[in-house]
């Protein structure tokens, strides 16, 4: 009974992925954008959800290592002929070096990883506010460098000419990846370790887990997660340093709270809800009929239904729209809760 | 580096730094005082102001009387307050810090893209005060007249704010509710009365502020005080969020050395001015968490 639970907590997020992948398959191609966009916000999400929903901590710097996965992926997969007229000032052994698809996808993971890894060495031992602040801090200083450090990108261009790789087959693999991994540290060792010192801080350190040690992993891994999921981000949309800053840090964290944040499950469905209720109100934007009545929102409305819908999810469910639970079937529930 | 210590200790450079100091230990009382009462950081705040320079704009776009513009400005921010209060921050009250600040994060970003759509990206001009950029020779030192304005207008309203709370019976309320909601308000203190006075107190330091900001960038647009709102909250935990003076002083430092870099740093590395100051923030935070001007407490909270 325990290994069906357990199985489930992973096949569901998975299953629900997948069938948005499938029901990407069937819709038109202008559609499908939506569906892809939708799948790597799941990563990014989940990616978000190992630290945050395991650790209990917030963190504002996420996007600072979605931000490098997107920089080391962008800059390495531009075809070496074209970097000169969009990256003058690139560093030589950036401009010689030109990688596919799926190793730079790794490279920008281990590039997430370690910088994450190098940041929460210090800023680890904080928590609170001043974690809040500093992770804060982090993202400001990643963006002003990617911003204005031409030997490492592009500045404030747009990133052009990398291959479009990222399709919805992409998406979904990378999205059921990064589910897996979650899926994964949350049940390891470390893992409920991490939980333990977010339930009881006090009861954790004294059967002698490291708290330090403990968030370090999570926010290393999570950075890893977080530089893939960039990575499969610039394979399907050129976008400039502007998009990874504080309106993605603020859509992904909404995201990750709306679905509730302490459960892989909720990170899944808040990340496959908010993306929905995106691409709705996206094509009213563009002016849509749906159901005999037509719908022309102006454009830049949807961000004002989200936040609004963010805030009342807050004050009416803080727990967002799982609870913060893991899947479960309500009679498997039941069988537990006797 | 020799040239940057001249260039930091020269006169008009450290009056515009004190300036911008006066301006952000402004913003700082407003987001301390309802951290103190509430438990709550409001991002939402630098949204207050913004809110408050498209007023001061819409009133300079009609030609309106100054005055008008500024009543304008101070009823925007004041309703917006209390709407805050009332919807968002009061069902909130019994929640975790974490839950609040993401919910003055979705307030923020809800007020911004209103902003945006109604304002449109480029955003209004607010010209009525802008006279106030024209400098006055002082001691051989241009200064420009809102920057004497800031530091007067800082130092009264923070003058003010001293004797409310600690003359007027409400201050009373608010100082006991800071230091122990729980037995205040089993002590009689009114926890709505005293989470709105806070509020209201707050809103009118953003309107002040929104005035000011106005003066000196007078382009309005949705992102407008958005990074100066960034860089105070920092300067506020820096400081120390648990008393309104070491919050208050926090933001001041953050606004001075800020002014101070940015009037020293050579021009081809002012760029990166955020990262320098980022940088800070995360060394003294490392040094310091509980804030530069608290005293030393227990690392670990006893259970």
């Amino acid at each position: 009974m325990r290994a069906r639970r357990e199985a489930l907590e992973l096949l569901a997020p998975a299953a629900l992925v997948v069938a948005a992948g499938l029901l990407g398959t069937v819709v038109s191609q202008a559609t499908e954008i939506y569906f892809v966009t939708a799948l790597i916000s799941v990563a990014t999400v989940v990616a978000l959800y190992v630290f945050v929903g395991n650790a209990g901590v917030l963190s504002f710097g996420h996007i600072s290592f979605f931000a490098v996965g997107v920089w080391a992926a962008g800059v390495l997969s531009i075809p070496e002929q074209e970097k000169p007229a969009t990256m003058p000032y690139l560093f030589d052994f950036l401009s010689s070096t030109t990688v596919g698809n799926v190793p730079s996808l790794f490279i920008a993971a281990v590039v997430g990883g370690v910088f994450a890894l190098l940041v929460g060495l210090p800023l680890m031992r904080l928590s609170g506010l001043a974690a809040g602040i500093a992770t804060f801090a982090v993202l400001g200083i990643t963006n002003n460098i990617l911003r204005y450090y031409e030997k490492i990108g592009p500045g404030l261009n747009t990133f052009s000419s990398v291959p479009e790789t990222t399709d919805l087959l992409q998406a979904t693999v990378g999205a059921v990846l990064v589910i897996v991994a979650a899926f994964a540290y949350q049940r390891s060792r470390l893992g409920r370790q991490l939980r333990a010192t977010r339930e009881d801080p006090a009861a954790a350190r004294a059967v002698g887990v490291s708290i330090y040690r403990q968030r370090l992993a999570a926010f290393a891994l999570s950075g890893f997660l977080a530089g893939f999921a960039g990575g499969l981000y610039i394979h399907f949309i050129p976008i400039n340093v502007d998009a990874v800053y504080l309106d993605l840090t603020f859509i992904t964290l909404a995201m990750l709270v709306i679905g509730g944040a302490t459960s892989l499950w909720g990170a899944v469905v808040g990340a496959l809800f908010v993306s929905a209720l995106d691409s709705v109100l996206a094509e009213m934007e563009d002016g849509m009929t749906l159901l005999g009545r037509t719908f022309d929102l102006p454009s830049g409305s949807r961000i004002v239904v989200v936040s609004a819908v963010m805030a009342l999810v807050l004050i009416l469910r803080p727990g967002g729209l799982t609870g913060g639970r893991e899947f479960a079937l309500p009679k498997l529930r039941a069988a537990v809760a006797k | 580096m020799s040239e940057f210590l001249r260039d930091a200790v020269d006169l008009q450079v450290q009056v515009d730094a004190i300036g911008l100091g006066a301006v952000f230990a402004l913003m700082a009382v407003g987001i301390g005082l309802v951290f103190g009462v509430m438990r709550l950081v409001n991002f939402a705040y630098g949204q207050l102001i913004m809110a408050g320079a498209f007023a001061l704009a819409y009133a300079s776009d009609r030609d309106w009387p100054v005055g008008v513009g500024i009543a304008l400005c101070f009823a925007v921010v004041l309703v917006l307050s209390l709407a805050m209060e009332r919807v968002v921050f009061r069902p909130l009250r019994a929640q975790s810090a974490a839950v609040m600040l993401i919910a003055t994060f979705a307030v923020a970003f809800l007020l911004q893209s209103i902003a945006l759509l109604w304002f449109g990206p480029l955003g209004k001009t607010a010209t009525s005060l802008v006279q106030l950029n024209r400098p006055v020779e002082i001691a051989g030192v241009d200064i420009r007249k809102i920057t004497i304005v800031a530091i007067v207008t800082a130092a009264v309203c923070l003058l003010l704010l001293v004797a409310l709370l600690n003359r007027t019976s409400i201050g009373l309320h608010m100082r006991a509710a800071a230091i122990d909601s729980q037995t205040a308000r089993l002590l009689g203190v009114r926890a709505n009365a005293v989470s709105m006075v806070s509020v209201l107190i707050a809103g009118a330091l953003a309107a002040v502020v929104a005035v000011m900001l106005t003066v000196q960038y007078p382009t309005v647009t949705p992102t407008f005080a958005l990074q100066e709102t960034i860089l105070v909250l920092a300067g506020v935990v820096v400081g120390g969020m648990t008393r309104l003076l070491s919050a208050t002083l926090g933001g001041f430092l953050i606004g001075y050395v800020s002014g101070l870099l940015g009037g020293a740093l050579p021009s081809s590395q002012s760029q990166y001015l955020p990262s320098f100051l980022f940088g800070l923030v995360i060394l003294v935070l490392l040094v310091r968490p509980d804030g530069l001007f608290t005293r030393r407490r227990g690392l670990v909270e006893r259970v």
